[in-house]
């Protein structure tokens, strides 16, 4: 393949995950300090090694639970001497933070990047119902007025990505005769996986016809096309590949990333509204690597409403444009021993929304082989991992 | 008496989160007091631009100036709203994403209003009307009779 791409010169030496679960009511920095000494330890490294942190979104108080943890919290809990470091909202979706992490350590800004996720959605709602996650503005008491994106939307009761993602679901419907029976599929599929995962929230089984007779959101999406909040965090160590005999574990590859966004960034103004963003980062990262689709062995794809999961299988040529719904009806493709076995840990719709973070998570946990349970079988050697949805994506090709 | 967002007539109008109008927004929160509809149209190459930016995205001619459109629009879909995200706001209401004829993808998130709820279909025919809230006029869309 060409030239030497740049994020072939990073690897993945570690991961962690605090506990996760609903409203455990922690402090989002004891977990992510849980999560992130867990992987700098899995890694085989002490923290004196940390010399740089990514993560997403960075600090921020709104919405609720959406984060609340930033670099400068864990520098400081850990105290950390960091040669670089980044936190943002603007990136290729979640893993956005995890590609400026490849990025440093490959042009030796860094050596190992601590790379975190911290999530308290399910604490901080409380005993509430679920609030919309509404992005570039969260308030809607008295007096407050909607600016950026959100004007838009808010105005017309749109305050909620399901009620955006679900107009998106219905033109696909529209188009290509999508039905619910069809995006079913990838619900059931989460749950089925969910049940072997013992760190999973929902475990119990479902069935076709609970999701079907489920309360509606936003038509077509019912309850269980949309993730469960949580609380929990999830780290990850990026790591300069030339450091690989420091490592206590075989390390794991970036193939190739996808960090495109070609359209308008917009949820309502993208050209085509049967797919997102993550059309662009899918084109991406196959331009970047000889892999295929067919050379896959594993993919964990966003779920943060179950629509977007069949926008992923889409965009990645998992099949073909359009046909994800048949692709997913009846769950046997994206099963542990189907073609291309999908959210082996339970996504975040039955798992927990650990925002885009868990699938990278597990896709390692696959790879290394320490799936339990719900392993893959056959030794899986390559991993996709997709986050984000609307006008947030991006992708990482990964393998051991 | 004035219209919800679910067609239902009603004497009290539900609480909606408005938008912070500034030069930049003012003509499409305001146009309409006048009864129009407004964008910022391009004078050189006559774009449309949506949402407002000060240069055009086609030529970056800075000649932009607000202008009407015609008021119609397809549904180019839509949802049903069930969930009770805002106090007051109940559901179930459609959002839809309508398009307008003057340019291939001139689109705005609105609310579909003056009929029943599962009587919108993709492709549907829709006109603007418009309703006062405080100093804006927040632009919906209803079906247009015989429209199809």
């Amino acid at each position: 393949m060409g030239p030497d791409r740049l994020e072939r010169r990073a690897v993945i030496s570690g991961i962690g995950q605090s506990q996760v679960g609903r409203r455990i009511y922690r402090d989002p920095l004891e977990l992510t300090i849980e999560a992130a000494l867990e992987a700098i330890e899995d890694a085989g490294l002490t923290r004196d090694d940390i010399d740089g942190i990514a993560t997403y979104p960075g600090n921020q108080d709104v919405p609720p639970g959406f984060s609340g943890v930033g670099v400068t919290e864990v520098q400081d809990a850990l105290r950390l001497n960091l040669d670089w470091y980044a936190g943002g909202l603007e990136s290729p979706g979640q893993l956005g933070s995890v590609v400026n992490a490849v990025a440093a350590v490959a042009t030796g800004l860094a050596d190992h990047v601590l790379c975190f996720r911290t999530v308290w959605e399910a604490s901080a709602q409380g005993s509430k119902g679920r609030q919309a996650v509404t992005m570039g503005g969260g308030a809607t008491g008295s007096g407050f007025r909607a600016s950026g994106f959100m004007q838009w939307t808010l105005p017309f009761g749109a305050a909620s990505a399901a009620n955006w993602i679900a107009m998106m679901a219905q033109r696909h419907f529209h188009e290509y005769g999508t039905t619910r029976e069809q995006l079913a599929g990838i619900a059931l599929n989460a749950r089925r996986n969910a049940g072997l995962n013992p760190k999973a929230i929902y475990r119990e089984p479902m069935t076709l016809d609970d999701y079907l007779s489920a309360r509606m959101i936003s038509t077509p999406l019912c309850l269980y096309d949309c993730d469960v909040p949580a609380d929990g965090s999830t780290a990850v160590v990026v790591s300069r590949a030339d450091a690989a005999p420091d490592l206590r574990r075989p390390p794991i590859r970036f193939e190739a990333v996808g960090t495109a966004i070609h359209g308008r960034p917009s949820w309502d103004q993208w050209d085509d509204l049967t797919t997102m963003a993550l059309r662009d980062a899918a084109a991406m990262l196959w331009s970047r690597t000889d892999l295929r689709p067919a050379d896959v062995d594993v993919a964990e794809l966003y779920d943060g409403f179950s629509f977007i999961t069949l926008c992923w299988l889409e965009a990645l040529g998992f099949c073909g444009k359009g046909e994800g719904g048949p692709f997913v009806e009846g769950g046997e493709r994206i099963a542990l021993g189907g073609e291309i076995p999908l959210n082996t840990h339970g996504g975040q719709l039955s798992a927990g929304r650990l925002h885009g973070y868990g699938f990278l998570h597990e896709a390692c946990v696959q790879l290394w082989g320490r799936g339990g349970d719900r392993q893959v079988a056959g030794d899986p050697e390559v991993a996709v991992v997709g986050a984000g949805g609307g006008p947030l994506g991006g992708c990482l090709l990964l393998t051991r | 008496m004035t219209v919800t967002a679910t067609g239902a007539a009603m004497t009290e109008r539900p609480f909606r989160v408005l938008p912070r109008v500034d030069e930049r927004n003012e003509h499409f929160w305001r146009g309409g007091a006048e009864g129009e509809l407004r964008f910022l149209r391009c004078g050189p190459c006559g774009t449309w631009i949506h949402p407002p930016s000060p240069v055009c995205p086609s030529c970056l001619s800075g000649d932009v100036a607000p202008a009407a459109v015609s008021g119609r629009a397809v549904v180019h879909t839509f949802t049903v709203n069930h969930q009770p995200w805002i106090p007051t706001l109940d559901p179930p209401y459609v959002v839809a994403i309508v398009e307008l004829p003057e340019q291939e993808g001139l689109r705005l998130t609105t609310n579909i209003v003056g009929c029943e709820p599962e009587e919108v279909t993709i492709g549907m025919s829709v006109e603007v009307t418009f309703e006062n809230y405080d100093d804006v006029w927040l632009p919906f869309f209803r079906p247009v009779p015989g429209g199809g």
